[in-house]
């Protein structure tokens, strides 16, 4: 079956979430990621939305994060205190998948402003629960489309902490969570080196050369020892994004 | 008593110039019918607090009855941008917004700070983050129990909360399901409180089940009964989010004139929510859900 690189790159994060068990869903792209995870190979995985909803078993993709079908049919609905006191920063969940208007080599995240914080030349929606999922989930998932807008050598504001300057500077903070793990796009596949914790490409999607990659970065990107070819999403994926998440491509074409 | 009142009245009494108000609702519950009722009687110089302004705050900033916002996303769920806020803040038109920003859970904090009238209240957030630098409302203290530092956060006390239900009594008693938010905790922080409602119903109905009371007719000043009064934002079992409107308001806000000719049709033209209901009625139809009943539950009677 062909393929839109976005369907390959929504299959490919929704397989980041295999061995999950709990996973905090951020708005836009995390959000259909998840429900196709949880639809295909992990039908156990618990959906946890900041909204205040634990459990969650939408019946169709929520359009927004606070949608209605992700009460209905859920294990728990409450106030957003208890969510973000007792579920969030107990630490019972595993996986954040958040997305990213700006993120870096070390994988900080910017939601907040482009340009300087006071007098922005584009103001962005700002955190909401990002800056708390970034610090207390045990690890974090980032789905973004790769472009040096988007990749740049360094955040104009970091909303939300990834890897901070590199090395062990989160652990140096006391920062709760290991932070983020992969950062899934439509061209490729990006982790964190063990000792720098610099980003580095570890797979490439099918025809999507290294040079391809290397235009759309803002900074000379590493390549993994071993590059892995990303695998085509399969055919139940396909039908699962196009039939039910997204009959009207607006995160798959 | 009753306090129930028309929304015209409640907002003519109790919404002043000048006041901190705090329209709640986490994408469930979000009040427009009071938002509407603001900007028709053109109050001024308002702080409004919200997690997500929404665009129930992008219309009163575009309207202009804003001076300051206290909030965490300022985004339109799920389609994008704001346009009434990123013009306030990149261009200062209509005028200038003042902004204090904090994360969800740092505005859930202040809530519960406000509420239970305590001076801070601390959470595990912003390690690493610039937002305590962007606000310096932030702050990091020491733990005076163990070698740890953490992140606090002020009180908010609103002046006013207005916040929107399934069904209350006419003392006020608002019982919510589905999203609660920070609906209870907005209640109890403020000094005045606004119910909204789907549904005014008989005492018996809260008592025969109080766990589901999120706000109790005690701080409570004033009912309204304002059906549809929460779209384009929904209300659990009884209206579907317009998600359709939320993507048209993209295009609406584009431009100052449209948005400001949307507010001239939408708002001042319209002398009440029931006129904006009979505008509106053709697209309610396509919003209702089927039924999803829980299973009753019994309270047991103990004499």
């Amino acid at each position: 079956m062909n393929y839109s690189q976005n369907e390959l790159m929504i299959a490919a994060a929704a397989r980041e979430l295999q061995g999950a068990r709990v996973a905090f869903v951020g708005v836009g792209l995390p959000n259909i990621v998840c429900n196709l995870a949880q639809r295909s190979h992990s039908p156990n995985l618990e959906l946890v939305y900041e909204a205040g909803v634990f459990g969650a078993h939408p019946a169709r993709l929520p359009l927004s994060i606070g949608d209605p079908t992700i009460v209905t049919g859920a294990v728990g609905a409450m106030g957003m205190s208890d969510l973000f006191q007792f579920y969030l920063q107990r630490g019972l969940i595993d996986v954040g998948f958040l997305g990213a208007a700006q993120i870096d080599q070390y994988g900080n995240i910017n939601t907040t402003v482009i340009g300087d914080y006071k007098k922005p030349k584009v103001r962005l929606p700002g955190s909401g629960g990002a800056a708390e999922i970034a610090v207390l989930c045990e690890k974090i998932l980032v789905i973004t489309r790769l472009n040096k807008r988007a990749f740049v050598p360094r955040v104009d504001f970091i909303t939300s902490p990834g890897h901070l300057g590199g090395g062990d500077a989160r652990k140096k903070l006391n920062v709760r969570g290991r932070g983020p793990e992969a950062v899934i796009t439509d061209l490729c596949i990006l982790r964190f080196a063990e000792d720098t914790r610099e980003m580095m490409v570890t797979s490439l999607h099918p025809n999507v050369t290294r040079e391809k990659v290397q235009e759309n970065i803002g900074w000379q990107v590493r390549f993994a020892e071993n590059v892995e070819t990303t695998e085509a999403p399969s055919e139940q994926e396909l039908q699962l994004i196009r039939d039910e998440l997204d009959p009207k491509g607006l995160y798959s074409r | 008593m009753s306090k129930v009142i028309s929304m015209h009245d409640a907002i003519r009494d109790l919404v002043h110039d000048g006041d901190t108000i705090a329209i709640e609702g986490f994408t469930h519950l979000i009040c427009f019918a009071a938002a509407h009722e603001i900007i028709r009687q053109r109050k001024n110089d308002l702080t409004l607090c919200r997690l997500t302004p929404d665009i129930i705050y992008d219309q009163m900033i575009a309207a202009g009855v804003c001076k300051k916002l206290v909030f965490s996303y300022a985004g339109n769920p799920g389609v994008g941008s704001l346009q009434a806020f990123r013009r306030a803040v990149e261009k200062n038109e209509p005028r200038a917004l003042e902004l204090e920003e904090y994360s969800h859970f740092g505005m859930v904090a202040r809530y519960l700070a406000g509420a239970a009238r305590l001076p801070f209240y601390p959470l595990h957030s912003y390690t690493g983050s610039d937002l305590p630098k962007a606000n310096p409302q932030i702050r990091e203290i020491g733990s005076p129990y163990a070698d740890e530092k953490i992140y606090v956060v002020p009180p908010l006390n609103p002046d006013v909360a207005i916040l929107h239900a399934q069904r209350a009594d006419e003392n006020g008693n608002a019982q919510i399901w589905g999203l609660t938010g920070v609906q209870k905790e907005a209640a109890f922080a403020s000094e005045r409180v606004i119910v909204v409602v789907e549904e005014l119903v008989d005492e018996r109905v809260i008592r025969a089940d109080p766990n589901r009371t999120i706000i109790p007719g005690l701080i409570v000043n004033a009912v309204v009964v304002e059906p549809y009064g929460a779209h384009p934002s929904y209300v659990q079992g009884m209206y579907d989010r317009d998600n359709a409107f939320y993507v048209e308001w993209d295009t609406i806000s584009r431009e100052a004139s449209t948005l400001n000719a949307w507010l001239d049709e939408w708002v001042h033209g319209l002398s009440g929510r029931a006129d904006y209901v009979e505008k509106m009625r053709a697209r309610f139809e396509s919003l209702h859900p089927g039924n999803a009943f829980a299973e009753p539950i019994n309270y047991g009677e103990y004499k």
